[in-house]
């Protein structure tokens, strides 16, 4: 099972090596993080995606509990919440395809941030369905280059994170 | 008033209670030295390598209930601490390291005698620091003493840049601690302490399994009460030798791969098991879908990571161990239950079990039996020693043939396995308790792994006793050899080399040999009379002899190998 598990940590220099070390230490997966500052200084957020059976995912959140620099761990999957994440491809269409692409840009709310003569690059944002079904439909306009941030979740209003 | 780093450190160990750091002096911890030179009130136990050191606090804390401190240098100076830090890490005992580092300009230079510790101690150390700016010192040991202390105890490691102990600053102590992000529970839940009851109250066929975390937790007293008022057998494992009586009637002694044949019978046959701060490990499981298959698990431990994390379990409470037997106690006592007359058919079960598989081996006039040498030492020891052991069979014979009725007598590296620890924490553990027999019962290959401690020892006038089981070999590797890997003997055979006795006159202790099983006795009696130098004592002993039961490693810990089968069966494959 995939699950979205945000950390919160004290902003200090070697926490990320912490977090990723118990991971790599124990044979866990990350498939994607994404570390930033919180409102408060001192505190950053990290989210976290990871598979695992339920066992496994709950020796993550322990261990994750276990860190004394960890001041909290939420587990997304039994959370109502909104994911998103951001992503930037580089496509070439070709001269023909340039209107269909931007069409089809236009209809997953993409947006053109940079354009050259033989590339466009679109921005596009949210969760993993639209953004796999994005990637897929982009992928015959030949993609150059690709990059994601990882994604980010939160929680919905008055949903109580245990 | 300012101070400089080192003079803030000392100051802060001395707040913290500290009379003995063990260590290394090197290039970038010469301030620390130099301000130890003129101390009074803390005393530093040179040792003679950086590993030595570690383990010697180690074996200090564990003999003391203290934290243990070392100090050493940085780059070899720091590498050479990590098996002992991992060691502390595994058997959750509570150790302050100081490292020095280069000055903080240089880190990431690659200078001279620069290594990334707290790199590479991250995931052995339950936390680290890297001090960056003197004025954080302070609060740093502060921190340092109450993680490692607090909680499941374990190895905390500070690395001290050159320029933060040769600096000055403001000298600020830090009367509270609190860490935001650490905040260890100590009481269980209330419900799962009533349904724990419960499930004890309804079992027929109990088992307590208790573990390091009674000693560490100090609950031997609260174990005693609830194994005598419930009526329930208790055995233990490596780490809870001493946690409950070893020679109490309840008492069914060790569990595991060379567990007794009673205990493992009783805990595969159990319909509750109640784990008392432990953790499941796999010398103690077995194979674990056939682990005690027919039990309910109560699982109390302190470290919610332990819980599920090795097997099923269907009640967990998560507290001191201390303080969840002492709730757990009253609701029992509440009860008022018959409970020896419910337990009756169980406890003769168990008798009968342990009658009919006693520990046992063959005594030969001829030629010494380790066991033999171990029983004897518990002998005349009255059973009162501190017992030290290296790693391999000397490990498990003094396990299973000297009985250890309280805690803190027994010190042995469990999880980590670390082959050298024994000796070192003999002389920690003597130079907590200077009044007390300390023994270091060895192999004749585990001793050679910190052997230059004997220095050490005989500097400081340390009357630690070393029991060597010399049989030329690596014996549990050889044993392995023996029934798995068609006797050959691949690069287990040492040649009794060297002459131990020799040795230790070199250095100034006292060596003693016994060839014939006659000889035992007086050699033992000899060594437990000096009381001003270590003592070596060589006994020449069969090198056939193996440790018996066995499981073999991936089998259930009922399909157990005795002395008398001298091939194990076929279906019994060795799995690593």
């Amino acid at each position: 099972m995939r699950h979205t598990i945000s950390v919160l940590v004290e902003n200090k220099f070697g926490v990320l090596s912490r977090v990723s070390g118990l991971f790599s230490g124990r044979g866990f997966n990350i498939e994607s993080l994404s570390v930033g500052e919180t409102i408060d200084r001192s505190v950053s957020l990290m989210t976290i995606v990871t598979t695992g059976d339920d066992q496994i995912v709950e020796q993550i959140t322990k261990q994750l509990n276990k860190l004394i620099d960890v001041i909290k761990v939420v587990d997304f999957m039994d959370v109502d919440h909104v994911e998103r994440e951001m992503v930037l491809l580089k496509v070439s269409p070709r001269k023909n395809d340039k209107s269909e692409f931007l069409k089809l840009a236009e209809i997953f709310r993409g947006r053109i941030v940079d354009s050259g003569p033989a590339t466009f690059t679109v921005e596009i944002t949210g969760d993993e369905k639209k953004i796999a079904a994005f990637i897929e439909l982009v992928k015959p306009y030949g993609i150059k280059e690709f990059v994601r941030t990882g994604k980010v979740a939160i929680a919905r209003e008055g949903v109580k994170k245990t | 008033m300012k101070m400089s780093g080192a003079e803030i450190l000392i100051e802060c160990l001395k707040r913290e209670g500290v009379k003995h750091i063990f260590g290394y002096p090197g290039g970038v911890v010469l301030n620390i030295f130099d301000v130890l030179y003129d101390e009074k009130e803390i005393e530093l136990i040179l040792t003679r390598h950086e590993q030595g050191a570690v383990h010697a606090a180690d074996g200090y804390a564990r003999a003391s209930g203290k934290t243990g401190v070392c100090i050493v240098t940085s780059g070899p100076g720091a590498t050479n601490t990590v098996t002992g830090i991992a060691t502390a890490s595994m058997d959750s005992i509570p150790l302050v390291v100081f490292s020095g580092q280069v000055p903080t300009m240089l880190i990431g230079n690659d200078a001279f005698q620069e290594a990334d510790i707290v790199g590479i101690t991250r995931p052995c150390t339950k936390h680290n620091y890297l001090v960056k700016d003197i004025n954080d010192l302070a609060r740093t040991v502060r921190e340092a003493f109450y993680i490692a202390s607090t909680g499941r105890p374990g190895p905390v490691l500070i690395d001290l840049p050159k320029d933060v102990t040769a600096g000055t600053a403001e000298f600020k102590w830090p009367e509270e601690v609190s860490i935001r992000s650490y905040n260890p529970t100590y009481h269980g839940n209330k419900w799962m302490i009533r349904q724990a009851a419960q499930m004890i109250a309804k079992s027929k066929k109990p088992v307590i399994m208790a573990g390091g975390g009674v000693i560490i937790s100090g609950a031997a007293k609260e174990l005693r009460e609830l194994a005598e008022t419930a009526a329930i057998p208790v055995t233990t494992t490596l780490m809870g030798l001493g946690g409950f009586p070893g020679s109490h009637r309840l008492s069914m002694g060790m569990l595991g791969m060379h567990g007794t044949y009673y205990a493992n019978k009783a805990v595969q046959d159990a319909d509750l098991l109640i784990g008392i701060g432990v953790r499941f490990d796999d010398r103690v499981t077995g194979r674990t879908s056939a682990f005690a298959p027919g039990a309910k698990i109560i699982h109390i431990d302190i470290d919610p990571t332990s819980i599920r994390k090795n097997v099923r379990v269907d009640l967990p409470v998560v507290g001191d161990v201390k303080n969840v037997l002492r709730d757990i106690l009253k609701i029992i006592r509440e009860q008022k239950g018959q409970w020896e007359a419910v337990r009756k058919s169980w406890l003769k079960q168990i008798d009968a079990w342990k009658r009919e598989k006693p520990l046992s081996y063959t005594f030969d006039k001829k030629i010494i039996k380790p066991e033999f040498v171990v029983e004897k030492i518990y002998e005349i020891s009255k059973g009162r020693a501190i017992i030290c052991t290296e790693v391999g069979q000397n490990q498990m014979w003094a396990a299973q043939f000297y009985k250890y009725d309280e805690p803190r007598k027994w010190l042995s590296s469990g999880g980590l396995g670390t082959m050298g620890y024994g000796f070192p924490a003999a002389i920690g553990a003597q130079i907590a308790c200077p009044g007390k027999l300390v023994v270091d019962i060895a192999g004749d290959g585990s001793i050679q792994m910190n052997i230059q401690e004997l220095a050490t020892a005989v500097v400081n006038r340390l009357p630690v006793k070393v029991a060597i089981l010399n049989n030329g070999y690596l014996g549990m590797v050889r044993q392995w050899q023996e029934l798995f890997f068609r006797e050959r003997y691949s690069h287990t055979r040492l040649d009794t080399v060297p002459d131990f006795v020799r040795v230790a006159e070199a250095y100034g202790a006292v060596g003693l040999r016994a060839v014939k099983p006659e000889e035992v006795e007086p050699v033992i009696r000899e060594a437990f009379s000096i009381k001003d130098r270590p003592v070596f004592m060589d006994f020449i002993v069969d090198w056939r002899e193996k440790v018996f039961p066995m499981v073999p490693a991936g089998a259930a810990i009922d399909e157990m190998i005795f002395e008398e089968e001298k091939k194990p069966e076929k279906k019994l494959k060795a799995v690593k």
